[in-house]
């Protein structure tokens, strides 16, 4: 593992997490916020694969679950984003066999991450998630993800590319 | 190769564990879970760069707006445009600035009313819908003198109470979260409840609860804070919200209605803390003025009192 590929992985983290609680959740828009951490783990659990993936989404849930203005148990999103780190990666190799995979990849993140982080929650009688709260969330978030992945999957790839020359990714 | 993948689904496995330990953790703790430090310990660190973002971010998202307005001049000049799309800029900023000179007066009169000492602060950043909660990060902290458990307000009314606080920022829990419960008292009868949340979607509503099931409320009914032992979380006094409707639950214990909050959780952006709370209960002094009771001024003009003070001798 290169020290490149962990700079670029904790910077794009960062700027994910960042413009996620001060612009994006700020939109006037209905129902979940787009979610840019997640695409940015999805992106390069894609182009690095499983194990790099795990690692990644672990690291950039504990940051969610840390970065304030959280408020729910620490490691929900850490639970949530490993396997959504894990699983995107190993979708890899199937990313070569057409364009859609990565954009099914990302609806199904959306969606099982909000409904693996509500299930979590459920567990736990956590007065938050309602059935309601749920389905109201769950379209919104997949529709914005998808639209938002246009753009920032090709960019993580591009800094990928750009950061990794020699071509140890794909 | 295989062994490769047994070492990735080992450090899954690993992981998800760990995640999971976190968690249990953190949720028996409860209120004073022992991970409260690495909350702490996170928001001195990031707390600043939320601060910079935000301050990138909110003109950002000003000129995404004025752009969006500035549809039809395609056949003006560029030099036109350019001098258009600054001035707009211009406008808005300072429309911005004039919006929270005002939000910033209101608050201080609330203050003034109910003589609760607060420290000013702006939100900078918002939870992601995603966590389900309504907590919104403010740009002060122990440094101002915010501690957890302070009541958070605007010039509408009450915001919500901190949650935790660092550095130079604090995690304010909102009225309307469904975790939050705060003691009310109704303005007419004195009749004490508590409200919890609903979640900002469904338009700053809030569920309120009396302890009497045998007391009145009718529509339009007014809530103030009723002030929590020790003016934690809650000092007293602060304007909640007005009863929208009453659910009939004839024979129950409690009585419940459904509330709307004085504040719009949709658009917060200047808010008080109250660092130190009145001396005496303010009651309800601190109400806005009942908008249909306004009674209306009857003059009446004495004859010879109509001269003025300068014309008398």
């Amino acid at each position: 593992m290169s020290y490149a590929r962990v700079a670029v992985a904790v910077a794009l983290v960062g700027l994910a997490l960042a413009l996620q609680v001060t612009l994006l959740s700020r939109l006037p828009l209905p129902g979940a916020t787009p979610d840019l951490l997640l695409l940015v783990v999805v992106g390069l659990a894609l182009s690095h694969g499983p194990g790099f993936g795990l690692v990644l989404g672990f690291c950039a849930g504990l940051s969610s679950d840390l970065v304030p203005p959280a408020d729910h148990e620490i490691g929900r999103w850490a639970f949530v984003l490993t396997l959504v780190g894990y699983l995107a990666g190993a979708a890899r190799d199937e990313t070569r066999r057409s364009a859609f995979v990565p954009l099914a990849v990302v609806a199904a993140a959306g969606a099982g991450s909000i409904l693996l982080y509500a299930g979590l929650g459920a567990l736990m009688d956590d007065a938050h998630v309602t059935w309601t709260a749920v389905t109201r969330l769950l379209p919104t978030a997949v529709v914005y993800d998808v639209v938002l992945s246009a753009f920032a999957i090709p960019a993580v790839l591009a800094v990928v590319r750009r950061t990794e020359p020699d071509g140890v990714s794909r | 190769m295989s062994r490769d993948t047994r070492r990735t689904r080992l450090l899954l496995a690993l992981l998800l564990v760990t995640s999971v330990s976190l968690i249990t953790i953190d949720y028996r703790g409860g209120e004073r879970s022992p991970l409260d430090g690495l909350r702490t310990l996170a928001a001195a660190a990031f707390g600043p760069v939320e601060q910079v973002a935000a301050a990138i971010a909110g003109p950002v998202s000003g000129a995404v707006d004025s752009v969006s307005r500035l549809g039809d001049g395609r056949e003006e000049s560029q030099q036109l445009r350019r001098e258009n799309d600054e001035l707009t800029r211009r406008l808005r900023t300072s429309e911005l600035d004039r919006n929270r000179a005002a939000e910033l007066d209101a608050l201080l009169h609330l203050a003034g009313a109910g003589r609760y000492r607060v420290v000013p602060a702006q939100v900078i950043a918002i939870g992601p819908a995603q966590t389900f909660s309504w907590t919104v990060t403010i740009d002060a902290g122990t440094r101002d003198g915010v501690r957890p458990d302070m009541t958070v307000l605007n010039g509408d009314g009450l915001v919500g109470r901190v949650k935790t606080a660092g550095p130079s920022t604090a995690t304010v829990l909102l009225a309307v979260d469904p975790e939050s419960s705060v003691g009310v008292r109704l303005e007419a009868t004195m009749e004490v409840g508590f409200t919890t949340g609903q979640g900002v979607a469904d338009g700053d509503l809030l569920d309120l609860r009396l302890l009497d099931g045998q007391s009145t409320v009718v529509r339009g009914d007014r809530l103030v804070t009723f002030g929590s032992q020790g003016d934690t979380p809650y000092v007293p006094g602060v304007p909640v919200g007005a009863v929208r409707r009453v659910l009939g639950t004839p024979g129950s214990q409690t009585r419940t209605a459904v509330v709307v909050a004085y504040v719009d959780f949709t658009a917060l952006d200047l808010v008080g803390v109250v660092v130190e709370p009145p001396r005496k209960n303010p009651r309800d002094a601190v109400l806005p003025p009942r908008p249909q009771s306004t009674p209306v001024p009857t003059v009446t003009v004495a004859p010879g009192a109509a001269s003025g003070p300068g014309t008398g001798g």
